[in-house]
């Protein structure tokens, strides 16, 4: 089946991923950026689906906008958030980070002039249906190391994570 | 007219590209700290969108089974930088990043 009004929708997601990455670095109260962050973080789950990787845009909805953003807004609620709010929010470093986003942005720009001939003008047909399948076989299969290495950071992560917050070990 | 409507490889490489500056703004100048993490995220996030969408492209898998690693990297650095936010407000009282300078030359 043919993909409907893909530009539409693929403008609209762009536009609500734009937006809402403004409001992450602009707003000052920060459970106000964390909803934009979610709102980001669905809209680029549609732009997954845009791309055939209904894999991947399930893992990003249950693991970054289920999982790691309520890690966030938890984290939020425990630190108090009222002082900060009051406090200014930018430091004196904004000169820099302009010069670096622009100085970055132009380096993109340059190679996105440069290179726009070499990738193909058509993208390869692929069959949608057994997409889970084929990155599991992946997963399981030629990635099987990685994938160890993956859990064992996670391991890491959690006592990592545990040793940090608790007051006495 | 036909390059809008269009949607190629570079229309997704341009809208990561725009979500990575827009985190290193974030990371560079915020001094709530956790701002400064989201802002990690979306970086991380930008990072993605242009894996996929070479997947896309090539035609293989290999990118979205990247994709997958950096998401469980994100989730590994989220729970160890909220702990130390966590333990560093304990003892400063502050989320403010420019306090964090026990270690400043």
């Amino acid at each position: 089946m043919a993909p409907v009004a893909t530009p539409f929708f693929f403008y609209l997601f762009a536009a609500i991923m734009l937006i809402g990455g403004i409001l992450v670095i602009t707003c000052k109260n920060a459970v106000h950026s964390a909803l934009a962050l979610i709102v980001i973080l669905l809209a680029q789950a549609s732009i997954y689906l845009m791309l055939y990787a209904p894999f991947v845009a399930g893992a990003q909805i249950i693991l970054y906008a289920g999982g790691i953003m309520v890690l966030f807004l938890f984290v939020i609620m425990l630190v108090s958030i009222e002082r900060s709010m009051k406090e200014r929010q930018f430091n004196s470093q904004w000169v820099v980070g302009i010069v670096a986003a622009t100085a970055l942005g132009g380096l993109f720009i340059a190679v996105y002039l440069k290179g726009k001939n070499i990738f193909p003008d058509h993208v390869l047909p692929v069959v949608e249906s057994d997409n889970t399948q084929k990155v599991a076989t992946l997963l399981y299969g030629q990635y099987m190391f990685a994938f160890e290495i993956a859990s064992l950071l996670l391991l890491v992560a959690i006592i990592g994570a545990v040793v940090m917050a608790k007051k006495r070990i | 007219m036909d390059a809008m409507l269009h949607i190629t490889t570079l229309h997704y490489l341009v809208l990561g590209a725009a979500l990575f500056l827009l985190g290193i703004i974030g990371v560079l100048t915020r001094r709530n700290v956790v701002i400064v993490l989201m802002s990690i995220e979306l970086i991380l996030n930008a990072v993605n969108l242009n894996l996929v969408a070479f997947s896309r492209l090539w035609g293989g898998l290999h990118g979205q089974v990247f994709a997958i690693f950096v998401i469980t990297d994100a989730a590994a650095e989220a729970a160890v930088g909220l702990g130390i936010l966590i333990a560093f407000f304990r003892n400063k009282e502050t989320v403010n990043i420019d306090e964090v300078n026990l270690l400043k030359w």
